[in-house]
């Protein structure tokens, strides 16, 4: 499996706002398989995406993506290798002043010189795989936030990329379109062959499809391997939130100084 | 006080550096070639939106300034006895300065705070991130194309305007306090020069055109992507878009009409 | 809104700009389209042209008829040489005419006017106007008045 890496992060090293948040992240992502990456909210799942799709630099270490180092690239090499990959937003991120058929349409338009007609049954047979054909003609404000997130996922598989990240691609959902999105992220892996990087917090939904999961916390991969593995994990920290125990060695609140400070010595100012 | 001059000095690398990012921000939206196929539809839209939707306001100012600069005008200089002058005054002063200056005033306010809100409203909800994660390049699909409608549509508004100015202080001077029209036209037409008046006037409210437009989308595209965010890059927008129309406007006047 | 309906508003958009420019430059600043051209060139020299301007008028009997181009010092006689674009219709200027410099109203503008001659001979082009009438200057009106000379 490590012959067949797409991407490639090594002793990454990121910092925002004055706060570490990867501290040396060393993690191989594996072709044509479905990866999951898991982890307490905001670790940084997000951001990891961010900086495979080159939105963000490391501070120090190496992002590669396919071979290419992703914060070396040249503007223009970026953006061409950005039209490989496909990236759902946790917020959905549709074009507001786009109908949803529109929305769709729009990264064929821009990289493809295809007839409308064809334009046409490819955004038809997208909408159709989410559930929302029906939807076409509606504005996004006009779409509750699932069906936000659908038509976002249906926009980011148009151009049938090689490499897709979903960020969160299960909030929200209801059960029935939950089961609908699992199914149709492993069919888009197998049948086409697609590498896939999973972002959730839905433990079982997430190790029933993926192939490889990693979990971060405290800006490490605290653990990883294939669901069997990380199921039997040493690691209490794993065990925890696999388990989704609240008390254990993984913290549930953000770094703060001692509550007994913030909440005791100020004597109720609110 | 040692603590002040820290604040001075960092207020100081701020202002420089937000220039400067402005400045690379600008060469990122205008470099590379724009394709017609493509960018020209996507012009047009905004065109629409900066241009045509600001016409109303406009067309409304400039007839009542121009209406008030008739009125005014011919109360000063009927105590002369030369109310004649009245149409080249009316027309020297919305020619040069007011057609100018005013439109880009009513601009930054109408359609500068709406470039703002929209890119920084825009960012807020990661379109433009996620457009770069598409593979496109939202300086060029976004922005340029707001930019150079800005840029396009100033002019175009100032002459509007001037000319309704001109009417309105035609419809006061001449139909209601009866200045004789042949005079007014006549006194107008011997004293504005096409290329030293009218032209200057032009070239002025390009210039606005293309500041007020790089100080809107540049405040949309940098401010912080939240609601007080946006409101406060909308601010900015209206007041650095007034305050450097109004200071370009005296380095123009100085450079085109003043004797030195 | 469709792409076509745009298309037409944001082209009357520009057509109106187009034709608020022409107004401007037709009706506001007079330029009109055929008297750009023709025109020819006469000089008068003075001693003192006051506050003449180039882009002055030049007038006959109180009609346009041309505009001042350029004024430069001769230096060999200390003289004012005043160029004048008079518009090429105007071509029978009697010889003996004398341009004369004057002022509209009490503080207005000051321009050239022609007071025309018997002569039956007329000025060509590139002639000089052989008796000229210097500004009058107030100042020196005045200061003359006092001193009673
Ligand atoms: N623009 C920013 N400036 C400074 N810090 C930021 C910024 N964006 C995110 N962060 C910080 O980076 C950390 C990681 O954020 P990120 O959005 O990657 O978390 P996440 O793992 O995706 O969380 P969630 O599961 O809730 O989506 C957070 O602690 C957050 O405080
Ligand atoms: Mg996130």
């Amino acid at each position: 499996m490590e012959s067949s890496a797409y991407i490639t992060l090594k002793d990454v090293v990121f910092s925002r706002a004055g706060r570490r948040i990867f501290d040396g992240v060393t993690l191989d992502i594996p072709k044509g398989k479905i990866t999951a990456i898991m982890g307490p909210s905001g670790t940084g799942k997000t951001t990891l995406l961010r900086l495979i799709g080159g939105q963000l630099r490391p501070d120090s270490g190496q992002v590669s993506v396919d071979g290419h180092n992703v914060p070396a690239l040249k503007r223009k090499d970026l953006y061409r290798l950005r039209e490989k990959m496909g990236m759902l937003f946790q917020s959905g991120a549709l074009f507001t002043d786009l109908s949803v058929y529109e929305n769709v349409a729009f990264p064929l338009r821009v990289h493809t010189k295809l007839p409308e007609d064809m334009i046409r049954d490819i955004v038809l047979m997208k909408l159709e795989a989410v559930g929302l054909r029906g939807a076409r003609k509606l504005m996004p404000s006009e779409l509750s936030g699932g069906m936000t997130r659908r038509v976002a996922l249906a926009r980011s598989i148009a151009l049938d990329p090689e490499l897709i990240m979903y960020d969160e691609p299960f909030a929200g959902q209801d059960p029935i379109a939950m089961g609908v999105l699992v199914k149709l992220i492993r069919d888009l892996n197998s049948s086409m062959g697609l590498t896939s990087v999973l972002v959730s917090h839905d433990v079982p939904e997430s190790l029933s499809i993926c192939h490889y999961a990693c979990i971060l916390a405290d800006g490490k991969v605290i653990g990883e391997g294939t669901p069997e593995e990380l199921r039997q994990h040493p690691s209490d920290r794993v065990q925890q939130f696999l388990n989704g125990q609240p008390d254990g060695p993984v913290p549930f609140h953000y770094p703060a100084s001692d509550a007994a400070a913030d909440f005791g010595v100020t004597g109720g100012a609110l | 006080m040692m603590d002040r001059i820290a604040a001075l000095g960092r207020g100081g690398l701020d202002v420089i550096s937000s220039f400067g990012r402005s400045g690379r921000f600008l060469v990122g939206v205008l470099a590379g070639i724009p394709r017609p196929a493509t960018g020209f539809p996507l012009l047009l839209r905004q065109l629409y939106f900066v241009g045509v939707l600001s016409l109303a306001i406009v067309v409304v100012s400039g007839l009542f300034i121009g209406m008030v600069l008739g009125l005014q005008g011919y109360t000063i200089l009927s105590d002369y006895g030369s109310e004649a002058a009245i149409g080249q005054m009316i027309a020297l002063t919305l020619v040069r300065e007011l057609g100018p200056v005013v439109t880009a005033l009513l601009f930054a306010g109408r359609a500068g705070s709406a470039l703002t809100a929209e890119i920084g409203l825009m960012k807020a909800t990661e379109q433009l991130s996620s457009m770069e994660m598409m593979g496109v390049d939202p300086l060029r699909r976004v922005i340029a194309p707001r930019l150079w409608a800005g840029f396009i549509a100033m002019p175009v508004l100032a002459i509007i305007f001037s000319v309704v100015g001109i009417w309105g202080g035609m419809l006061v001077g001449v139909d209601w306090l009866g200045v004789f029209e042949g005079a007014f036209w006549g006194n107008m037409q011997s004293s504005v020069d096409f290329v030293d008046d009218v032209l200057n006037g032009v070239i002025k409210s390009v210039v606005f055109g293309f500041v007020c437009a790089w100080i809107a989308v540049y405040q949309g595209y940098d401010c912080v992507p939240t609601s007080a965010g946006i409101s406060s890059a909308t601010t900015k927008t209206v007041v650095y878009s007034s305050l450097a129309v109004l200071g370009l406007d005296f380095v123009l006047t100085a450079v085109m009409f003043g004797d030195f | 809104m469709a792409q076509r309906t745009t298309e037409v508003i944001v082209g009357l958009f520009m057509i109106a700009g187009l034709a608020a420019l022409l107004f401007l430059a037709l009706q506001v600043s007079g330029l009109s389209p055929k008297s750009a051209g023709d025109r020819y060139t006469l000089y008068a020299n003075f001693n003192d042209t006051g506050g003449l301007a180039p882009r002055g008028k030049v007038s006959m009997a109180g009609v346009t008829i041309g505009a001042i181009e350029s004024i430069e010092l001769d230096t060999e006689t200390f003289q004012a040489r005043v160029v004048l674009a008079i518009d090429a219709g105007i071509d029978n200027i009697p010889a003996d005419s004398a341009a004369v410099i004057r002022t509209s109203g009490l503080l207005g503008d000051q321009y050239i006017d022609i007071s025309v001659g018997g002569d039956l001979e007329s000025l060509s082009p590139g002639d000089t106007f052989y008796s000229t009438q210097s500004a009058m200057n107030l100042e020196r009106l005045i200061s003359n008045f006092a001193s009673g000379r």
